[in-house]
């Protein structure tokens, strides 16, 4: 039989590495029914051949349910998630650095009647700071059993998995001491007492902590430094990826090349070509700039500072009717709004999460950025600005921060006229600083390339045949104008010539809704298929400097910072939200957003070259 | 007094958690604060000091003036 054990604790005290560490990052993603929640499942053996399905809870400090994650949680725990059933064994978290203020949490979690283990986790970061617990008995004090465990490194994981045996060998239905009194303040009183019995020498705040945190919270330096991390996010994005993109776009040319000699000049040879490998090649060369971004999105949610950036955030967020929590999914949204939407859900405040999750899609996404290197690499010329900040460069820190400004305005509107209502308190806690985990580190990036090859290997592949087969067909057509893709783009060029789009743009959005970064291959599948073989070879961005008047990119550049070209994106907020009139509204509004700013850049271009 | 009202840098003892919102003081509860706890402001945000970095035992923890003034401290 499969035992179903809950992973449960405060946010950040290491939940994640523990889950890595035990499940060797074999998870999934576990979907309830009703619940806009994802929580990560996953499965591992202990010593005595148990099969164990271990679930990762969403971080509580405590039972009086107030978020979606937190009420995700309790549910879990009470067994009202059908699926899933009440678990056997919880496991319950505790930063053993934090003991003091968390331990209360156990005494809450205890009284839900479930068999537990404390797993006392980090214990060699309070070590090395100089706290010492006496293990043992804290476990008598509670009376479930306490396992000491290491952040990174294996020890305590083998006495967590003989611990786990040893109760699931024993009586499950171990009854445990039932509420003594539900009052927060007197189960603080009696943590409180157990601590100072447990705790055998306490050490103040660490130093290194405090130290980063006087220049990182300086009310001057440490808006510097929040810049200055942004800004080099974003020039690693565009300028440490080339090297490896080009490596991408090279391999997809040659393969194009050869594929193209072996099948010779045939239709079918011509779908491979020009629709499967253009198209998908077309976005497969972003994969080092996803990685890139993915990765400095890790480090700074892992080593604590994303919740310092949320801090220093906080006030300016409040100004335009956000919260400081907002920060977190508004940051993962550059990554990609969806799980962005998502993770809105740690604001409890019903209408500062709707607010969020509307502006969420103005955050630049990742799938934003072939579109804008292909235009920037092919209109902006690359020389130095200031002596030592690339022009490129630039212009993409502009595009992301008009994003963020609109998003500011937006926000600012929807909470005086459709979202108003009060704002909610900020109580956050600022983890001490880490060295991020390797493990999650390189699987977090893991999974993030892999959903986006994922999306190349489908939606994008099937778009690209598509497309392909809309602009190839009939064969009797002799220009693009005369294909199925044509007349559709037609009919579009119709609304879209007046902010400056061609016939090529207006055909490219249409596979582009479906995703954003399609359309890019969709340039490049109409573009090789308009002009043979040496377009291939040339490059799509050589080819579009000439099709493509400087007024006309820019005014594309602008429409990608506001269209709300991803279906999967629209889907999350009706999830997110319950009810398709905030799709509806987000589709909307984003749209004449991205049509009047499109048409604004191309005439005020147009009058200035 | 209020927590608010401790000068930067100076540790006290937590003496009373008191709101008219109850949502209020379980919260602050729940993330740790309790009567006899060591407090101390660490850092005040960029803008009109505001939110507020306090170290509460040995945890950091940031709230806005409106929850902290809950917070009654004893030198």
């Amino acid at each position: 039989m499969k035992y179903k054990v809950a992973l449960i604790g405060a946010p950040n005290c290491g939940k994640s590495t523990l889950f890595n560490g035990l499940t060797g990052g074999r998870a999934k993603t576990a979907n309830y029914a009703g619940v806009t929640v994802e929580t990560k499942k996953g499965i591992f053996e202990t010593h005595a051949g148990h099969d164990i399905e271990l679930y990762d809870l969403p971080g509580i400090y405590g039972l009086t349910a107030r978020s979606q994650d937190e009420k995700v949680a309790i549910d879990m725990l009470n067994g009202e998630m059908k699926e899933v059933g009440r678990p056997h064994l919880m496991l319950v978290v505790i930063d053993a650095s934090n003991l003091r203020t968390h331990l209360h949490s156990a005494l809450q979690l205890r009284e839900m009647g479930l068999p537990m283990i404390v797993v006392l986790n980090m214990i060699d970061i309070a070590t090395r700071d100089g706290i010492e617990i006496n293990v043992g008995e804290l476990s008598n004090q509670l009376g479930v059993p306490v396992v000491a465990s290491r952040a990174t490194r294996k020890e305590g994981r083998e006495e967590l998995l003989n611990q786990i045996d040893k109760l699931l060998i024993g009586d499950l239905e171990t009854a445990l001491a039932k509420s003594v009194h539900d009052n927060l303040a007197l189960l603080q009183k009696d943590a409180r007492k157990i601590a100072s019995i447990v705790i055998e020498k306490e050490a103040s705040l660490n130093v290194i902590t405090r130290k980063i945190d006087d220049i990182v919270l300086n009310p001057f330096l440490g808006p510097l430094v929040l810049a200055l991390v942004l800004f080099l996010m974003f020039q690693a994005v565009f300028t440490w990826a080339t090297p490896f993109m080009d490596a991408i776009s090279y391999l997809v040319e040659a393969l194009g090349r050869n594929v193209r000699n072996i099948l010779g000049k045939s239709l079918f040879s011509q779908l491979i070509v020009d629709g499967i490998i253009a198209g998908v090649g077309a976005v497969l060369v972003f994969l080092p700039q996803i990685v890139i971004l993915f990765a400095f999105i890790i480090i700074l949610e892992a080593s604590g500072y994303m919740s310092r950036a949320a801090f220093l955030m906080d006030e300016i967020m409040r100004r335009a009717g956000l919260n400081g929590r907002a920060f977190i999914p508004l940051l993962s949204s550059f990554a990609c709004a969806i799980p962005g939407i998502m993770s809105a859900r740690v604001i409890e405040h019903e209408r500062d999460r709707l607010t969020t999750i509307l502006i969420a899609p103005l955050m630049t996404c990742s799938a934003r950025l072939p579109v804008y290197t292909l235009i920037i690499a092919a209109f902006i010329p690359n020389k130095p600005v200031f002596g030592f900040i690339g022009l490129q460069g630039l212009v993409m820190f502009c595009l992301y921060l008009s994003g963020i400004i609109s998003a500011f305005i937006v926000a600012f509107v929807l909470k005086r006229t459709m979202t108003h209502g009060a704002s909610q308190a900020l109580i956050m806690e600022l983890p001490s600083y880490k060295l991020p985990n390797a493990r999650d580190f390189f699987l977090g990036i893991y999974m993030a390339a892999k959903s986006f090859v994922r999306r190349a290997g489908t939606v994008i592949l099937w778009t690209s045949v598509i497309l392909w087969g809309l602009s190839r067909f009939p064969l009797s057509a002799t220009n693009l104008r005369e294909t199925f893709a044509g007349k559709i783009g037609a009919i579009l060029e119709k609304v879209l010539a007046p902010i400056g789009f061609n016939l090529e743009i207006s055909i490219a959005l249409v596979p582009g809704l479906a995703a954003r970064e399609v359309a890019v291959g969709a340039l490049g599948t109409i573009y090789s298929i308009q002009g043979g073989d040496a377009n291939l070879e040339t490059g799509l961005a050589q080819t579009l400097q000439h099709a493509w008047s400087l007024p006309t990119a820019l005014a594309f550049l602008a429409w990608y910072v506001f269209a709300p070209q991803c279906f999967a994106t629209l889907a999350t907020i009706r999830r997110e939200t319950n009810s398709w009139k905030w799709p509806v509204f987000a589709f909307c509004y984003l749209i004449i957003l991205a049509y009047i700013a499109a048409g604004a850049t191309y005439y005020i271009s147009k009058i200035w070259f | 007094m209020e927590l608010l009202n401790l000068e930067k840098g100076k540790s006290a003892i937590v003496s009373g958690i008191n709101a008219k919102d109850e949502t209020i003081i379980a919260k602050l509860r729940e993330i740790g604060f309790a009567e006899g706890d060591e407090v101390e402001i660490m850092h005040y945000g960029p803008i009109a000091k505001t939110p507020i970095c306090i170290r509460l035992n040995r945890t950091l923890i940031a709230l806005r003036p409106e929850e902290a003034c809950a917070i009654e401290v004893e030198a």
